[in-house]
């Protein structure tokens, strides 16, 4: 009972003192200042915002995992003809992505060069008969569906124009797997907002095939005025 | 750097179901799940949760013996054109999860789009929609087993037949890769048309004169099924027995069969 009786008592002394109160604030403080500290501290909050936003989830979302051993796609683009020799086409259209075992050994049977990387792919991985557990970086969702022979045979467009200056690259970057999904991050791309795009290769999200498909004049879609969802979608 | 994509003869891929010869044996719907990873439950006869793209359905013309006849018609989805391409499933949806494609004439879902409102389990007439009201559970190591062409559903989404659209995806990827536009007919079938032991089911292109459905479609024994709602499907049956053609919609007694396809059609 005695706690109600304060509660009641507390709220109307606060009722009473209330009118009274803004009006000594209002003339300490000059609107233009009470102004002014306002936008200031909204700018340090979005600022914060976009710091945890962009920089630190991203560093928290992203998990740097290193490849088996490292690998030199300029070392091979010179001894070899083209992408083809390695990332080829099977017979039936399908495309055979990262060579398997099979082919590596064609040249890999003892060691080459002499690299500490190469002397553990043939003593670990060629010698035991073991397929090397690659990350694919441009392992797409399993919902997707994507012809290489409809972009390289139909299309007629390079490997660089979305996969980027790769062959000339002389080790493998880290892996970086999204934590939550599971997927590379070369899917979503680096770019968090994806609004400073400047190469196809940066990113390999469905808006960017679908702005693509568009451009090229594929609109079959009813709903979307865009190439159908079964295009891309399995 | 790409080069203009153009397609001048689009494509309307059909189906034509013979019901005279169709004997109820139910190897479509096996091919079809198998095909499909399609998710199977402990006990498959509540219809509430069991999940079945192609169903067969017994019909029968109520007489007494010795009139009694019975007739199957398997139903896989439709894929209503209705009035270009606004079947009445990709009409309401409101995630675009379900589409109409111009250029295959085949009306698409994605699971990873769908959000499991159900809007076209409602909208559709011939019940060839179905929600996951779990995730799928396989006998152990079935998981393996899966096809890897056809993405797996989750719990809450919708799933209706894609006429074994991933089989077009492949069989265009070859073509791709052959430098050619266009496919055979038997280049792209589908699974429960493969399966059917009687011939009864024919799958092809129903714009393509050189196709089997195209003919087929304007055989005198075809209908489809509830034509009058103006859906348009592209799945058409075949019978030369009257009363089944009447099962085909809602007839009153005076009205004739065969009548609203040329409507619809012509």
């Amino acid at each position: 009972m005695s706690t109600i009786e304060e509660n009641t008592k507390d709220s109307v002394d606060a009722a009473v003192k209330e009118p009274g109160a803004p009006e000594k604030e209002s003339e300490k403080i000059e609107p233009g200042l009470a102004q002014g500290s306002i936008i200031v501290s909204f700018v340090i909050g979005l600022a914060i915002a976009l710091i945890i936003g962009w920089i630190v989830f991203p560093a928290l979302l992203y998990s740097e995992k290193e490849q088996p051993f490292d690998f030199s796609h300029e070392v091979h683009n010179d001894l070899v003809d083209g992408c083809e020799s390695c990332h080829y086409f099977r017979d039936d259209g399908t495309f055979a992505g990262v060579p398997k075992l099979w082919l590596c050994r064609d040249c890999h049977e003892e060691v080459q060069g002499g690299t500490a990387d190469e002397e553990t792919f043939v003593y670990e991985y060629v010698w035991n008969d073991r397929e090397v557990p690659w990350r694919i970086y441009s392992k797409q969702p399993d919902c997707v569906f994507f012809s290489h022979a409809a972009h390289v045979v139909k299309a007629e467009m390079d490997c660089e124009t979305c996969h980027g200056p790769i062959g000339e690259s002389d080790s493998l970057k880290p892996y970086e797997e999204n934590v939550i999904t599971g997927y590379s991050r070369d899917i979503w791309g680096k770019s968090i907002s994806g609004l400073n795009k400047k190469h196809i290769w940066e990113s390999m999200k469905m808006d960017d095939c679908a702005d693509c498909h568009k451009e090229a004049g594929m609109e079959s879609s009813v709903q979307t005025k865009k190439d159908a969802c079964f295009v891309c979608h399995k | 750097m790409k080069k203009g994509h153009e397609h001048k003869n689009p494509k309307k891929y059909g189906m034509v179901i013979d019901l005279d010869k169709c004997t109820g044996c139910g190897a479509c719907m096996v091919a079809c799940m198998a095909e499909n990873n399609v998710p199977f439950k402990k006990d498959e006869s509540n219809k509430l949760d069991s999940i079945t793209w192609l169903r067969v359905y017994k019909l029968t013309n109520n007489k007494p013996y010795p009139d009694t006849e019975i007739c199957y018609l398997p139903r896989p989805c439709m894929h209503c054109e209705g009035s270009h391409g606004h079947s009445p499933c990709v009409s309401v949806c409101p995630a675009t999860a379900t589409d109409y494609s111009t250029e295959t004439g085949i009306v698409s879902q994605i699971y990873t789009r769908c959000f499991g409102c159900r809007y076209c389990m409602a909208a559709c007439p011939y019940h060839a929609r179905y929600f996951n009201w779990w995730d799928p559970v396989w006998p152990t190591g079935m998981e393996q087993m899966l096809s890897p062409n056809v993405s797996p559903r989750m719990r809450g989404v919708v799933e209706k037949c894609s006429f074994c659209y991933h089989r077009y995806q492949l069989a265009m990827e070859k073509a791709y890769f052959e430098e050619r536009e266009d496919l055979e007919e038997d280049e792209y079938q589908t699974a429960c048309t493969e399966a059917c032991p009687a011939g009864a089911i024919v799958f092809g292109d129903l714009n393509n004169k050189g196709h089997a459905v195209y003919k087929l479609k304007s055989d005198p024994r075809a209908f489809r099924l509830l034509e009058r709602l103006g859906t348009n499907p592209k799945v058409y049956y075949l019978s030369s027995r009257e009363w089944v053609r009447r099962q085909g919609d809602n007839y009153l007694e005076h009205e004739e069969t065969g009548k609203a396809r040329q409507k619809v059609h012509h």
